[in-house]
């Protein structure tokens, strides 16, 4: 009795959380008219929502321009993390303690205060309306940095040792030696830059105004807002769909390096 | 004996590499961080629309700001927003790690289910909630009509607005919680409970001695989280209300992104982003503090 009670609360559980997904899913497909019906399976099959949408604005175009800039600020925050990890780790150079306590600094700052001058920054450069506006201040990140010096502290001196007897110069030994042995930190720190990139929103609403530099989220929360989508359910269901697909057809197979990714971030505190 | 000259070429050869590794973060630094802080302060004491030239107005900012009305409201909306959404997320989190934690099938499926608006985007969920909240032909309300209920003005009543983000907030972030409980849970010694068990405490009072006290970081973790992540609450009511009805759900970045974005505030928009960035820092210690106090034995 007790444990059928169990069960009955984690599925409710489990229906709150996924039934929305699902009736979304559902009315992207269905006609306007049905798309207030709770059963998920009833109802005619649509495309129609989906045909608008691609023809009302260029979400194929946002969706490249969100993978670039997730791909390219993921690879920086990955190899110019684990420089500034591998350095604080394992090299001696005086000012090294002072970095270290710089960047736990910079974890503190509340983004509010930096987030105006930072635009001002860019309009100064010229970076409104460029794919590096988007990408240049997401190309490091304090927390990543930290998360890799952990990991490389763990990593057996003799090793390192061994290598730069062997004439290995300090680059070979990071991305030839410690880089291999280091894949669960590289995989929580690339997935939770891309992801953090890929729903970003607010930063592209600022910088970016023509609509073929948009980032997916950005575009759709315009065709949302900016009265494009008609009022009609379907297309803003259809647009919302479109945009978690893809997060969520990842998330189906690499389930496990999401939660421990993104725990990770809740351990900082 | 090294002379200083020989020393200096050392270290510099010793320390090359390292700066050499530590050069990009350098200039990320100094580009991201230092300049907006410096520029944040100086921004506050002007007047500038990022055209015209920038005009020095002194503590005006302040001024303006102590007596903006709109100011208080997105504090207060803030705190609205912190004061449901705290406590929920805890308990839900809580409850559903606790039913997690014990001998049943299937903890990976369902944790994977609990986790599964965290991966998604805000914009996509804030859009589904918008159709689950809509009055007239909402999820929401036809399952309490169906129920036999009554409908909820959910996103039209102001007093109810700021509540129903918290708790489509708390259904999007639960599952972090969830698995921060976990780790929390299965990091208590089996032992405590036994030697309570032994003592004769009951499953209630072994959860109020032993698994509360010993969850307390966790606890602490999702207060100082969900706080921050309260203060930058901003696409939620950007797409669901757009601040409103009545400037109920106006979010504090959502105020500093209209004054900069709307008005061309920028002078306006920093002096509110300073202070805001001021405000968070001392609730942030102040939770420290208070739970450093009552919490620790």
């Amino acid at each position: 009795m007790k444990t059928a009670l169990k069960y009955l609360l984690l599925a409710g559980g489990a229906l709150a959380f996924a039934y929305p997904f699902l009736w979304m899913l559902a009315g992207s497909l269905k006609p306007e008219l049905e798309i207030g019906d709770l059963n998920i399976f009833a109802g005619t099959f649509s495309l129609r929502s989906y045909a608008q949408v691609l023809l009302k604005i260029p979400i194929g175009r946002a969706f490249l321009n969100s993978i670039l800039v997730s791909a390219a600020s993921t690879a920086s925050v990955v190899v110019f993390g684990s420089m500034v990890g591998y350095a604080l780790a394992r090299l001696r150079f005086r000012g090294r303690a002072t970095l270290y306590t710089v960047i736990l600094f910079t974890m503190t700052i509340p983004f509010q205060i930096v987030l105006i001058p930072q635009y001002i920054l860019m309009v100064k450069l010229g970076w409104t309306d460029t794919y590096m506006g988007l990408i240049a201040p997401t190309m490091m990140s304090a927390f990543s940095i930290v998360l890799f010096r952990q990991f490389f502290m763990a990593i057996p001196q003799a090793l390192i040792d061994a290598a730069r007897v062997d004439g290995c110069t300090e680059p070979v030994i990071l991305f030839r030696i410690v880089w291999p042995l280091s894949r669960p930190v590289i995989i929580t720190v690339a997935l939770l830059t891309f992801m953090t990139n890929w729903n970003e929103v607010l930063w592209p609403l600022m910088v970016v105004r023509d609509q073929s530099l948009m980032t997916m989220p950005q575009i759709v929360t315009m065709f949302s807002t900016g009265g494009q989508a008609e009022t009609q359910l379907g297309y803003l269901l259809a647009a919302a769909s479109l945009l978690s697909l893809p997060v969520i057809v990842a998330y189906a197979f690499f389930q496990r390096y999401f939660i421990e990714s993104m725990a990770s971030t809740g351990l900082k505190g | 004996m090294t002379g200083p000259r020989s020393l200096v070429r050392r270290l510099a050869a010793g320390d090359r590499t390292a700066y050499w590794f530590v050069l990009p973060y350098a200039v990320f630094f100094c580009a991201f961080v230092a300049y907006p802080l410096v520029f944040s302060f100086i921004l506050v004491f002007h007047r500038w629309n990022v055209v015209t030239p920038m005009e020095w107005i002194g503590l005006k900012n302040f001024d303006r700001l102590i007596g903006d009305g709109l100011f208080y409201r997105s504090l207060l909306n803030t705190l609205t927003f912190l004061v449901i959404h705290i406590p929920l997320q805890a308990a839900v989190a809580l409850g559903l790690a606790l039913l997690l934690n014990t001998a049943i099938r299937g903890r990976g499926f369902f944790r994977a289910i609990y986790f599964l608006p965290v991966v998604v985007s805000g914009v996509a969920v804030t859009i589904l909630w918008q159709q689950l909240y809509s009055y007239d032909n909402g999820v929401l309300n036809a399952i309490l009509r169906a129920a036999g209920l009554g409908r909820v003005p959910w996103l039209v009543d102001p007093s109810m607005a700021m509540p129903s983000i918290a708790i489509m907030a708390t259904w999007k972030n639960v599952g972090i919680y969830i698995v921060l409980f976990l780790v929390g849970l299965q990091n208590i010694p089996r032992e405590l409970y036994e030697a309570a068990a032994l003592d004769g405490a009951r499953p209630a009072a072994q959860f109020r001695h032993i698994t509360l006290p010993m969850l307390n970081p966790t606890i602490v973790v999702i207060i100082v989280l969900s706080t921050i992540g309260g203060f930058s609450l901003f696409i939620e009511p950007y797409v669901l209300t757009g601040g409103g009805p009545m400037q109920s759900t106006l979010s504090g970045m959502l105020y500093i992104y209209n004054q900069a974005f709307s008005f061309d505030h920028m002078g306006y928009a920093a002096t509110l982003g300073f202070v805001y960035a001021l405000v968070i820092l001392a609730v942030v210690m102040l939770q420290r503090r208070v739970i450093d106090t009552e919490l620790t034995p």
